[in-house]
């Protein structure tokens, strides 16, 4: 018997880093409108390939292609392109409000936008969204007030959450946004079990479930898998993949040489991978899965393919870990410019309606948080009392937690 | 009125709770058509149908993440975690989520759950079947913390738990699930059909959170006590002769702290004791407490017996559990100090 080598742990690369040329060449791209799209009840061993393809409607010349094409008019999709150039509008100036101090920290979704304003769109009344910290696009897609949220991340007077959470961590129950956790993947298992409430209560609501390809390592991704295939409950197992968590690449997360999708198939869930930067592909597949949620055919899991644009954070600088131009390069490119091109392809929008939407937008993003500076930022102005801090631990305040408030002075 | 063993009680209370309530659910490990593996949930299957009391995969992370999204929902989740020694797993969504969910989304979204989780030790369950962790939640904010010493008051305060709005951790002695137990474990097991709080009564009444109650009145020396440990210090009182008041704490938090103080402003002693682990225990936190309310009064230190700072080992049970004679010696050597 010949002695063995040595062995050597493997560890995932990206196959560039900061000053690299962009590589996404290990990435296979099926055209537009060549994915199939499989009746509601199709059980998930039929529908394996889905997992390793990407479902795409727009062509690179901006037409709407193939069994997907969700057919909307042009009024739902000028709605998806304003909600998306709002919430990307929306996350450029609370960064700068953190950048002028205003606020501790700030998260964008730069490039993510089609993904949470699209798939808002398929859910109705009552849905419930078990959202990240990064699917602000689920509550600007349903206008929900912007100022609203601007005095959540600048823990103002009129913040909903009384100063208590970091800013970012929304919660808008009545907009079927679930309370935003700090710790990862907690909320993907409660979509679960909100689903199975649903369903044991009856009801016809579905939930939806989200989770970044970073945090399906955690266990809580494993739970809800198991839970959702176990009870079949009325869910949408959301992961949306945008490459990097924090700077770690999607290899680091288990995504070197297989697809998140592809996770679903060791539980029997159907699964799809899409095109995060395709709004009608994000409409179409978001619509197919909710539908099926809605008729009993139970959980489905959706792989959003895009890009994180942006920083991690407003604390994270990406160029020490990754390519400045790596954005540019990505291949399925900015969910933003292909809606726009669709719909001037259609004849149903010109630069200059853009230009226009632009403009209107910036003003309405800068009236909203002219609005709500007036209740104050973090460091300046009213804000929420320190008696505050002990209102909400229980439904009743406790002895203790009385006789603290008292210790304070408050 | 009838004889209940506290496995019969907390069945009852579960019974009675799903009657009255159809968003009462129950789920955990084999609680489903088997009934659960100390048969607290025999039955309910059988009587409310798979929907509402079912089996779950083996996952405590799963288990607490459901429920937490049943009680965002609207329902009101009792959970069971098959042994408190498993609960590891599900610490996150206990402490990160279900404690803080009412506080993090101002009101909006709350965590109306039970957390059933039989514990403690006596019964050579060793290191993963006999472990006391009550500290690991009365740390946590936004958690209420119950561990019941008898039938009557298991059936009653898990009504309240269930009925309580906020995340109540639920803590079962197991050594106690059939009879009372006061650490001889040399004499012949005594069954609840013989002792008073065996009497339970039939329907719906609540035992309410966060009152302690006076087990024993005595002048010399005050016990604070919780769960197995109130029938060890009974033991420890008849046989050292020492005149203790014992007190049931039933709730850790919120804690009691009236009745604690009234006691020890009246005896000017205090004897803690658990099974847990010493350092960082829940009765460094009586100790403190009962020093900050009643320092003038106290003319001893507060003593505490407690399981030592190790894992609860398997073949010197009897040295590791804090029985009569440790807490015996306590009571003495507190009134000679």
């Amino acid at each position: 018997m010949t002695k063995p080598t040595p062995l050597s742990l493997h560890v995932p690369e990206p196959p560039v880093r900061p000053g690299d040329k962009p590589d996404f060449s290990r990435m296979t791209i099926p055209q537009a409108g060549r994915t199939r799209r499989p009746p509601l009840d199709t059980p998930a061993h039929d529908i394996h390939d889905l997992a390793y393809s990407v479902i795409r409607v727009l062509n690179r010349q901006g037409e709407a292609v193939g069994p997907w094409d969700p057919g909307l008019d042009a009024q739902a999709l000028l709605h998806g392109l304003r909600a998306m150039m709002r919430t990307r509008a929306y996350d450029a100036r609370m960064l700068m409000a953190q950048r002028q101090g205003k606020t501790s920290f700030y998260m964008q979704c730069s490039g993510e936008e089609a993904i949470a304003c699209g798939f808002q769109m398929a859910l109705g009344r009552g849905d419930m969204n078990f959202p990240t910290y990064r699917q602000q696009g689920l509550l600007i897609a349903q206008d929900w007030p912007l100022t609203d949220m601007m005095c959540q991340v600048l823990s103002n007077a009129q913040d909903r959450l009384r100063g208590r959470q970091l800013p970012v961590l929304y919660s808008a129950r009545e907009a079927g946004f679930f309370s935003i956790s700090g710790n990862l993947a907690t909320q993907y298992i409660q979509a679960v079990g909100w689903a199975m409430a649903s369903a044991i209560s009856g009801d016809t609501r579905v939930a939806a479930a989200w989770i970044g390809e970073g945090s399906t390592a955690e266990s809580d991704f494993h739970a809800a898998l198991v839970f959702a295939s176990v009870y079949r409950p009325p869910v949408i197992l959301n992961v949306v993949n945008n490459q990097w968590a924090i700077s770690a690449y999607q290899g680091i997360a288990g995504g070197e040489n297989v697809t998140f999708a592809a996770r679903a198939h060791g539980y029997g869930i159907p699964s799809l991978r899409a095109d995060g930067n395709d709004y009608l592909a994000v409409r179409a597949v978001a619509a197919w899965a909710v539908e099926r949620a809605r008729r009993n055919l139970g959980p489905t899991l959706i792989e959003w393919v895009t890009y994180r644009a942006g920083p991690h954070s407003s604390s994270d600088d990406p160029s020490r870990y990754r390519p400045k131009e790596e954005s540019d390069a990505w291949p399925l490119g900015d969910p933003v410019m292909r809606l726009k091109n669709h719909l001037i392809v259609l004849g149903a929008w010109s630069e200059e309606r853009h230009r226009q939407l632009t403009a209107e937008i910036e003003e309405e993003v800068l009236t909203a948080m002219r609005e709500a500076e007036r209740h104050g930022t973090l460091h300046e102005g009213p804000k929420p009392g320190p008696a505050e801090m002990f209102e909400g631990v229980y439904k009743e305040m406790p002895r203790h937690l009385r006789e603290q408030r008292t210790e304070l002075g408050v | 009125m009838a004889r209940r063993t506290m496995v019969e009680a907390i069945r009852d209370a579960l019974d009675v709770a799903m009657e009255r309530d159809a968003r009462v659910v129950v789920f955990g490990e084999d609680v489903g058509y088997f009934g659960g593996v100390f048969r607290c949930t025999d039955g309910l299957q059988r009587k409310y149908g798979t929907s509402r009391c079912f089996d779950t995969p083996i996952s405590e992370s799963g288990i607490i993440g459901v429920a937490v999204g049943m009680g965002a929902y609207g329902l009101r989740p009792v959970a069971e975690i098959q042994f408190a020694d498993y609960m590891y797993p599900a610490y996150d969504q206990i402490v990160s989520e279900a404690a803080r969910l009412r506080y993090r989304s101002a009101g909006e979204f709350t965590a109306p759950l039970v957390v059933r989780m039989p514990c403690g030790g006596g019964i050579f369950g060793g290191q993963t079947h006999s472990q006391s962790p009550e500290a690991l939640f009365t740390h946590v904010c936004g958690l209420k913390t119950v561990i019941p010493s008898n039938p009557h008051d298991a059936k009653g305060l898990l009504i309240a738990a269930i009925e309580d709005d906020d995340p109540v951790i639920f803590l079962e002695p197991k050594r106690i699930y059939n009879g009372p137990f006061n650490g001889h474990h040399d004499q012949p097991v005594v069954p609840w059909s013989r002792h008073p709080l065996g009497e339970v009564p039939d329907g719906h009444y609540t035992v309410p959170l966060g009152e302690a109650v006076i087990r024993r009145e005595g002048d010399a020396v005050t016990v604070l006590a919780y769960g197995t440990m109130v029938h060890v210090a009974e033991a420890a009182a008849e046989e050292s002769g020492v005149d203790a008041e014992i007190l049931d704490l039933r709730t850790l938090v919120p804690l009691d702290v009236e009745t604690i103080g009234r006691s020890v402003r009246k005896t000017g002693r205090c004897v803690i004791l658990h099974e847990a682990t010493r350092t960082s225990g829940f009765g460094a936190e009586l100790s403190a407490q009962v020093q900050e309310r009643c320092f003038h009064h106290l003319e001893a230190p507060i003593l505490r017996v407690t399981g030592w700072d190790t894992p609860y080992p398997h073949a010197q049970e009897w040295d590791y559990f804090p029985g009569p004679a440790r807490v015996g010696r306590a009571l003495r050597a507190v009134l000679e100090s």
